[in-house]
């Protein structure tokens, strides 16, 4: 017997909520496709002008290119840290490593603009502003609660005595890790692998400040251009943004299903 | 025995150090220099902070950021609320599909939903052109470079936090107790009132703390909606630091900003579970 019975007038409400949630993702893929010289719907026909513009642009390629070493170099520092991190807690599970846990959060409650000024003084000293070195480490740090929280929720449905049963069986802690951990809680380290990607890749305010003359990752052209110009060229991107984030999240959503099951 | 125990704990701890390191050197070390900063630049002392309580400029940013980030949260409780409400209601093979439209959009970067809502909401843009069509306006309305548009596509960024943290919460009450009030002859609004209701109070007030905590620091949507007439604080420290160069007034900002949020984090760790907030 189904018990919550919304009203009708409600459920209408909900929908009407949710494809306002929707909508405006879709909204910008018409834009793309404007034959006008501005931010227009097409008016007289479908024009692929502004994509053909895009792909044989150089600096949007360039960007793409920064973009994706970036977030693939800093998605692995993540990844590695925040596992080991997250797996070290829940095997100490002491009241230090609980606080530890927490502390990792940290960067996903403060401001990035917060951490961008400090980030960018710390950069000046170190001469990294303008390197991809300097870009990759802030979004590692800043990716690792992604890491940590997905793989805490695997170990969490993960028998303790798994592991003791390896180490009592002979195996080292690296062997433990290697053939008894990890391959359990993997569906969780590849989804902290996906929102640490998708963090770095859309990570705007630091690559701001930290950015300097040489990098211009895809999230900053674009910000550079909604300023400037508001080209239609900037929907083709939103547009290829879009279809790329489905495809992700597509993958995660599965990943999740099998997590689940 | 209990040496070997402790040698394999300092293993456990070995692998925990990397990232221990990493956070400390890159991220607590900045936030460290941005508190330094604000008491020392230009000169030692609290200077910069007691511009919080006498420059006009300052009064009116921290004004405007609060009420969007108030009205943002109204705004993103009610209408997740319901959307939530329906889900926990829905068969599951709805909740997908409605859990799918909420992901969608989370996923999205700020910027390209931003970017969005200024193609939708613009001069040219379709809901413009739409009224125009309908004749119901002559010449475009302004619905973005103004608090309007920052509005709107604030919600849309935050709706998906207030849903998930409301879900998460109704995911774990127990309905029978509404159709238990319902046979005992409650009304389906009584039964929602006095039962449901004060149930997700704690789902409320991590929705709602959530929602408030993270508008305070927006910066990229109020500045691409906004069209430089809104300014928020997030955007105001930007300006300090790139056009004027104020490095101390910037970090002050910046530390009164990490200040409200963690410790409105903080007070809220003693209610409910902060962690879990994060997760969804």
């Amino acid at each position: 017997m189904k018990t919550l019975q919304p009203s009708g007038i409600v459920l209408a409400f909900a929908w009407l909520v949710l494809s306002f949630l929707v909508l405006p993702a879709f909204a910008v893929i018409p834009v793309s496709f404007t034959d006008t010289r501005y931010l227009s719907l097409p008016e007289e026909h479908w024009s692929l002008q502004h994509w053909r513009t895009f792909l044989s642009s150089q600096d949007w390629v360039d960007s793409i290119g920064q973009s994706l070493w970036i977030a693939v170099v800093s998605t692995v520092l993540s990844v590695v840290a925040g596992t080991l991190c997250a797996i070290g807690c829940w095997r100490l599970s002491s009241g230090l490593s609980e606080k530890i846990r927490g502390l990792m959060i940290l960067p996903m409650a403060v401001p990035t603009i917060v951490y961008a000024l400090g980030i960018y003084r710390l950069y000046v000293e170190l001469d990294l502003v303008g390197t991809m070195l300097g870009v990759m480490l802030a979004h590692a740090v800043t990716g690792l609660p992604f890491v940590v929280l997905t793989v805490s929720a695997s170990l969490s449905n993960l028998d303790p005595r798994l592991e003791q049963a390896a180490r009592g069986l002979g195996a080292s802690v690296r062997q433990t890790l290697r053939y008894v951990i990890v391959p359990n809680i993997l569906p969780g380290v590849l989804s902290g692998a996906i929102f640490a990607f998708i963090h770095s890749w859309d990570e705007l305010i630091v690559v701001l400040f930290i950015g300097g003359r040489a990098l211009f990752t895809l999230p900053r052209r674009m910000w550079d251009g909604i300023n400037d110009n508001l080209d239609p060229v900037i929907a083709v991107v939103a547009t290829a943004m879009i279809l790329f984030t489905l495809l992700v999240l597509t993958a995660e959503l599965s990943l999740r299903a099998r997590r689940a099951s | 025995m209990l040496s070997q125990a402790s040698s394999v704990n300092r293993v456990y701890w070995l692998i925990v150090a990397p990232a221990i390191v990493m956070l400390v050197l890159f991220y607590f070390v900045p936030l460290g220099q941005v508190l330094l900063t604000s008491v020392t630049d230009p000169k030692p002392g609290l200077g910069n902070y007691a511009l919080l309580f006498t420059s006009a400029a300052i009064h009116k940013t921290l004004l405007t950021t609060v009420r969007i980030a108030a009205i943002t949260t109204g705004l993103a409780l009610v209408l997740g609320y319901a959307v939530a409400y329906a889900m926990r209601a829905a068969t599951s093979q709805r909740q997908r599909l409605m859990l799918f439209c909420v992901l969608l959009p989370f996923w999205i970067s700020v910027l390209v939903r931003s970017f969005a809502w200024l193609t939708i909401l613009g001069p040219q843009g379709p809901i413009n052109a739409g009224l125009m069509g309908l004749g119901l306006v002559d010449e475009p309305i302004a619905l973005s470079r103004n608090e309007t548009g920052v509005l709107i596509a604030m919600v849309h960024v935050m709706l998906p936090y207030a849903i998930l943290t409301l879900y998460a919460n109704m995911r774990g009450i127990d309905v029978g107790l509404v159709s238990a009030a319902r046979s005992l002859g409650a009304s389906r609004f009584q039964a929602f009132r006095m039962v449901f209701l004060p149930l997700t109070r704690p789902g409320l007030i991590g929705a709602a703390s959530l929602v408030f905590i993270l508008s305070l620091g927006f910066y990229v949507t109020p500045a691409i909606l906004g069209g430089g007439k809104v300014m928020m604080v997030a955007q105001y420290t930007a300006f300090q630091i790139n056009e004027t160069m104020r490095w101390g007034l910037g970090t002050m900002l910046a530390a009164a900003l990490m200040i409200a949020v963690l410790g409105t984090l903080w007070a809220l760790s003693r209610v409910i579970d902060v962690k879990r907030l994060f997760s969804a």
